[in-house]
């Protein structure tokens, strides 16, 4: 296949919306954050405040940045798809082929053939974490280290899980916290409760314990440099550079990845194993017989009149 | 009102180091993982990377109540004084 003008053209386009949020994210930094002396942590920058009922709804370097992300990854995706056809094999689409291959693969292995087109959810999960853990390598500030995002995802993620639960019956799901004897029932609300709020509090502390540590490393580094080659220090810092990168490595990527792909896991394993498939089965059955019976009355009544 | 403050940072860094005592738990328990994982993969070097993949997945998992305790370390550390000072002086005036 030849590659025509147009579609170079669309392809420097995709390329340039998929890096522009990125600098979009980095100029709003660099604008609004102030100058700042020695260590300093702390959370997300709060751009404008909207008044709500309840309690004002913040905008924040948080959603923002998440917002940048996501265009960032619609960019990549409709980047990697750009021109795909069959039998034609190039990079991108092999790329984009391994992506969900692997996504279903893991759907098949952790959740069984019922949840196959859960793949793009998972995928989509896998990727806007994995992106937004990565994105402080170029100095934002991740979305994945306010608490507010990730306990976002962990709702979706227990909604689903309830919803799932739901399938076999709503009976079935009051009766599940009764058991195995009626008395641990609080334990077993607790327990419900409990299961967005850890899965949260898992990887937004991994990733903020990350970025604390990066930032204690770094100061320590500053503060050393400055004891050790005095006056250098203060044009040139000399020890700051390339060891906290070293850190990053491990508690950016490493960590960062990892735990995108522990959501997801968790995610998966919840869901299926919430939903009780024999029960769903055994009403969607019955539900089938109650349609065919009515269905066949419905015949007899006509053949009486006829 | 300075001892009144005096005493409020000094009882969250106290209490964030507590907090911090939790570490010992995903600690052995990691270990504990890891030791296991280590001896399957001399039972069956063929599975390793079955064994690491679980591993890993497993140690994150035990790994939760350390990170519980981190946040909360770390909540009492940055953001707990701000808010206990400033009900102080509004309980004040």
């Amino acid at each position: 296949m030849k590659k025509t003008l147009r579609f170079k053209i669309v392809d420097v386009l995709l390329i340039i919306m998929m890096i522009l949020p990125l600098l979009a994210g980095i100029a709003l930094r660099v604008m609004t954050k102030p100058a700042e002396e020695g260590i300093t942590i702390t959370g997300a920058m709060v751009f404008k405040s909207i008044p709500a009922p309840l309690q004002p709804l913040l905008i924040s370097e948080a959603n923002v940045n998440s917002w940048l992300v996501m265009l960032t990854i619609t960019a990549l995706v409709f980047y990697m798809t750009h021109g795909i056809r069959a039998g034609v094999k190039c990079r991108r689409t092999l790329a984009a082929e391994w992506i969900v291959e692997k996504t279903d693969g893991l759907i098949a292995q952790n959740m069984g053939p019922f949840f196959r087109e859960f793949s793009p959810f998972i995928a989509a999960i896998l990727g806007l974490s994995a992106f937004s853990s990565l994105s402080s390598l170029v100095g934002l500030f991740p979305p994945t280290s306010d608490f507010s995002t990730i306990f976002g995802w962990g709702l979706l993620v227990f909604g689903l899980i309830t919803y799932y639960k739901l399938k076999g019956g709503a009976w079935n799901y009051v009766k599940g916290y009764f058991e195995p004897i009626p008395f641990f029932a609080p334990l077993n609300v607790i327990g419900e409760i409990a299961m967005p709020v850890s899965m949260s509090f898992r990887h937004y502390g991994n990733i903020l314990s990350g970025s604390v540590i990066s930032a204690l490393v770094a100061s320590a580094l500053g503060g050393l440099s400055r004891s050790v080659f005095g006056s250098l220090a203060e044009t040139f810092p000399v020890l700051q550079v390339g060891i906290p990168a070293v850190l990053s490595v491990y508690f950016d990527v490493f960590s960062g990845c990892l735990q995108a792909f522990i959501f997801s896991m968790l995610t998966m394993l919840n869901i299926s194993g919430g939903f009780p498939e024999e029960l769903y089965l055994k009403r969607q059955e019955k539900k089938l017989a109650r349609r065919a019976k009515r269905a066949g009355g419905e015949e007899n009544k006509a053949k009486t009149a006829a | 009102m300075e001892l009144a403050i005096g005493i409020i940072l000094g009882c969250c860094a106290l209490g964030a180091g507590i907090a911090m005592i939790a570490g010992f738990g995903p600690g052995i328990g990691e270990g504990q993982a890891a030791a296991k994982a280590c001896e399957a993969v001399g039972r069956q070097p063929e599975a390793k990377s079955d064994v690491t993949s679980t591993l890993i997945l497993g140690c994150a998992l035990a790994e939760t109540t350390g990170i519980y305790a981190l946040v909360i370390a770390i909540l009492l550390i940055f953001v707990a004084p701000n808010i206990f000072i400033t009900a102080l002086k509004n309980g004040l005036h």
